[in-house]
């Protein structure tokens, strides 16, 4: 094998290769389509559909970092909206003065997020002390909770929300949309958490070797239980937004995210093997899919064929960080 | 020469590899005639590994060229090497535990026969002819995880035998068995070369295959160092060859005066692994426990690191008793732990060099919640300094480091995290010897600023150079507590393989 000449490691990161690839499909849906792509129309309600998906990125995110994955963030997301709406439905009137309201929407979000942390420390404590491996946990514990969603509304949407409910997903701050605030608010807090905490650095090192971190007396156990507690608050962000946005909740919302949210964690540089990742990546494999979303959209592409769109794309970023791929490329490459 | 080469079995010429710019073998020639025994010798690193893997095929070699059974092998995989009579006996046997002695012994000439069915009449009759040539007597239909270690080790000899094999290769054959288990493989290596198999012996501890051998060579470094009749070797020659040099060895310094009871390991006991374990370890000592592969050595280290639970028995540090099975609490009461095998216990291999350090110490560099990161990369360079690791850069992955310096950033972990008990396991496994006698040096002076430090290892001459006291395990028992300076390692080893 040749010796590899030394690059700028700067350059050779994964997550510059993800700024060109946003800047490139940015640059292909421009071209195809200027007139609708660049308008400021379609730019901003751009900034409002992708918070929601890549808050549920972050949360696949930290779970991804440990080696694990959290399948049930939809299921988390909707079981929190379902009883955030529930809770303005039944309490606060639509004609209620706006003082009052907003008061019944703090506790609906303060109950939201707090069935998000119980979710994860149900999800945590699957991975953590059953020793469950967490694919089938979540996948099992998303069902359930998407069942009690089901079973709170009789399957049907929850609507009829006081107007203030509006301001998570629809408002915006100094002209910026209160969802991409939410999304840069958590993107920042996920990325310190991950870089400058004791917790952080022990997902990290956990999932770089789960052996080596028994070895190195970490406790395991409640960092693990931590991660999915992060991951289901996040997600119940994420069924805020979702829910204000859609003006209702619903059991089955957003069911195409999930992959969708795999998705993006592996295109930004999250290894689902656990060890590497970093928020910065996310970020940019975000934005790569909502442009790529957007244009697919105005060239009219159905939906059925950006599912099996977004299906391919995961394999094939898989497939390309093998090792048997980067084999192959060393070895095409010339070798003097 | 010539017609040593026509009548050779493996006839290796000038075979180079090299890995991403490191060269693993450099030019090596090396032959095995028919009923020959060779010792190939060296220590980990040298290279030896590397030319087993060509010759059985799981490697191709860079330059040289490749003669198996008067054929030359210009491509060479595992298939073709083991359909020309080359088979290897791993460390770990390789075997399928839950299959019988008969299936484990049969399965791989059932494979090559192409058979699609499976007959169990003939299975038992492929593995009782194997059985009957070495002249052994097992059970055929014992599942092969309820034999011991030796007749495991048989077994495998039987599987290559039923696979019509020329030349045997094994990897490390003694290290688990008893005095008594080593004549009779001994007898059964007599009677295969009689056969005309040919046998190579892979090890760095060979005083035991060393009667049986004709021939011995030597690498170090990549490189064949010594060749030569099996007669005009000992032991202390050929660890000089395996070495390059004489390195001597300062005995441990007496315990200080005034040495006080550290640690109280009292009736540590766990069903299957280890029974009534007694011993106490005074500041300022370092206590060496040895035994066989599977005495219950490591498990015995790791109850006291919490890693084991144990079925009874205490813990103590200071007369105060330690919850047992729990890690953070063995922690927490300064216990140390340096895991036997580096590379899947000890590290993070692509983590950086100064995190895995930084890892021991995450807890003492937490300001109102947020890691000081300064102070904690400071304190991790700061010990990998002490600890005279050698790097260009601390940032880079712990992987890109030598054995010897992944070993003392492990070291260096503990050791900030300022341990009473260190417990180093197989401390000098797989570093060259420079780095092992700095090694001994380090763990002689951990002691003398009053840590207790418990050595595991199986290397002689590493025990008698550290400890101030050896235990000795067999079957989970201790049965000897001997005096580090009073002992010699022909009665050491004695003792441990009786």
């Amino acid at each position: 094998m040749a010796a590899h000449a030394p690059t700028k490691s700067t350059f050779a990161s994964p997550e510059f290769r993800l700024l060109v690839i946003a800047v490139f499909v940015f640059a292909l849906m421009a071209v195809l389509s200027p007139d609708r792509f660049l308008s400021s129309q379609n730019l901003i309600s751009m900034a409002f559909q992708f918070p929601e998906f890549a808050i549920l990125a972050l949360a696949m995110t930290i779970a991804m970092m440990t080696g694990g994955i959290d399948l049930s963030v939809v299921g988390i997301a909707n079981l929190s909206a379902v009883a955030a709406a529930m809770i303005l439905t039944t309490y606060a009137d639509p004609a209620m003065p706006a003082s009052q309201s907003v008061l019944w929407l703090a506790i609906a979000i303060a109950v939201a997020i707090a069935i998000g942390a119980m979710a994860g420390i149900i999800n945590g404590s699957l991975v953590a002390f059953f020793g469950l491996p967490p694919i089938l946990a979540t996948l099992g514990s998303g069902l359930v909770f998407t069942g009690f969603a089901i079973a709170m509304t009789g399957g049907s949407a929850v609507m009829g929300f006081p107007d203030t409910v509006a301001v998570i997903g629809n408002a915006r701050l100094l002209g910026i949309p209160v969802p991409l605030v939410l999304f840069a608010l958590l993107a920042v807090l996920l990325h310190l958490i991950l870089t400058r905490t004791a917790f952080g650095l022990r997902v990290t090192m956990y999932g770089a070797n789960p052996l080596a971190a028994l070895y190195a007396a970490i406790d395991i156990n409640r960092m693990l239980l931590k991660v999915y507690v992060i991951a289901g608050m996040f997600a119940s962000v994420a069924g805020l937004i979702i829910m204000s946005r859609a003006n209702s909740a619903k059991a089955d919302y957003g069911s195409s995210y999930l992959l969708l949210a795999v998705l993006i964690a592996v295109l930004g540089g999250v290894n689902p093997y656990g060890g590497y990742g970093r928020v910065i990546g996310v970020v940019l494999a975000v934005l790569s899919m909502q442009f790529l979303s957007s244009g697919l959209n105005m060239l009219q592409v159905s939906n059925f064929a950006r599912e099996l769109i977004w299906g391919a794309l995961l394999i094939l970023v898989m497939v390309i960080n093998t090792n048997a791929v980067s084999a192959l490329r060393a070895s095409l490459k010339p070798s003097k | 020469m010539s017609s040593e080469r026509d009548t050779a079995f493996v006839d290796l010429r000038a075979i180079t590899k090299r890995y991403a710019g490191v060269t693993a073998l450099d030019s090596v020639d090396f032959s095995v005639q028919p009923g020959e025994a060779v010792c190939l010798a060296g220590e980990n690193g040298s290279g030896k590994s590397t030319l087993i893997k060509i010759i059985s095929g799981v490697e191709p070699a860079t330059e040289g060229t490749i003669r198996i059974a008067g054929q030359e092998r210009r491509t060479l995989n595992p298939r073709i090497s083991a359909a020309a009579g080359v088979m290897v006996i791993f460390q770990d046997f390789s075997l399928f535990p839950n299959l019988s002695v008969a299936e484990n012994i049969a399965f791989a000439t059932q494979l090559s026969t192409h058979e699609r069915f499976y007959k169990s009449r003939a299975t038992k009759e492929i593995a009782r002819k194997a059985l009957e040539r070495i002249g052994v007597e097992i059970d055929l239909d014992t599942r092969v995880e309820a034999l011991p270690v030796a007749q495991k080790q048989l077994v495998a000899i039987c599987r290559a035998l039923a696979s019509q094999a020329q030349l045997i290769i094994m990897d490390e054959p003694t290290t688990a068995l008893t005095e008594k288990e080593v004549r009779r493989l001994q007898g059964i290596i007599r009677m295969l070369k009689e056969e005309g198999v040919a046998v190579i012996f892979v090890s760095h501890k060979l005083a035991e295959v060393l009667e049986v051998s004709e021939k011995v060579v030597v690498l170090r470094n990549g490189k064949k160092v010594a060749e030569g009749p099996a007669t005009e070797f000992d032991t202390k020659s050929l660890t000089y060859h395996m070495t390059g040099r004489d390195v001597p060895e300062v005995p441990p310094s007496d315990i200080m005066p005034g040495a006080e009871t550290l640690l109280q390991v009292r009736g540590l006991s766990k069903a299957g692994a280890f029974e009534d374990i007694d011993f106490d370890l005074k500041t300022g000592e370092v206590l060496g426990i040895t035994g066989l592969l599977g005495s219950g050595r490591t498990s015995v280290a790791k109850a006291l690191f919490g890693l084991v639970s144990p079925d009874a028995g205490s813990i103590s540090i200071d007369g105060k008793t330690i919850p047992t099975g729990d890690p953070q609490a063995a922690s927490e009461a300064r216990i140390g732990y340096v895991p036997e095998d580096r590379l899947t216990e000890g590290l993070f291999l692509n983590q950086s060099i100064v995190r895995n350090v930084a890892v021991g110490r995450l807890d003492a560099h937490v300001n109102g919640g947020w890691l000081n990161m300064s102070a904690l990369v400071d304190e991790a360079a700061d010990w990998l300094k002490r600890l005279k690791v050698k790097a260009s850069d601390i940032e880079a992955p712990v992987q890109s480091l030598s054995g010897g310096n992944q070993q003392r950033v492990a070291l260096a972990r503990w050791l900030s995290r300022a341990p009473r008990v260190l417990i180093l396991n197989g401390p000098s496994v797989g570093v060259d010897v420079g780095s092992k006698a700095d090694i001994h040096d380090i763990v002689r002076d951990l002691a003398s600023t009053g840590i207790g430090v418990i050595v595991i290892s199986d290397d002689l001459p590493e025990l008698l150079a550290t400890c101030h006291r050896i235990l000795v395990m067999r079957d989970g028992r201790i049965i000897d507590a001997l005096d580090g300076k009073s002992v010699t390692e022909e009665d050491l080893a004695h003792r441990l393989a009786s």
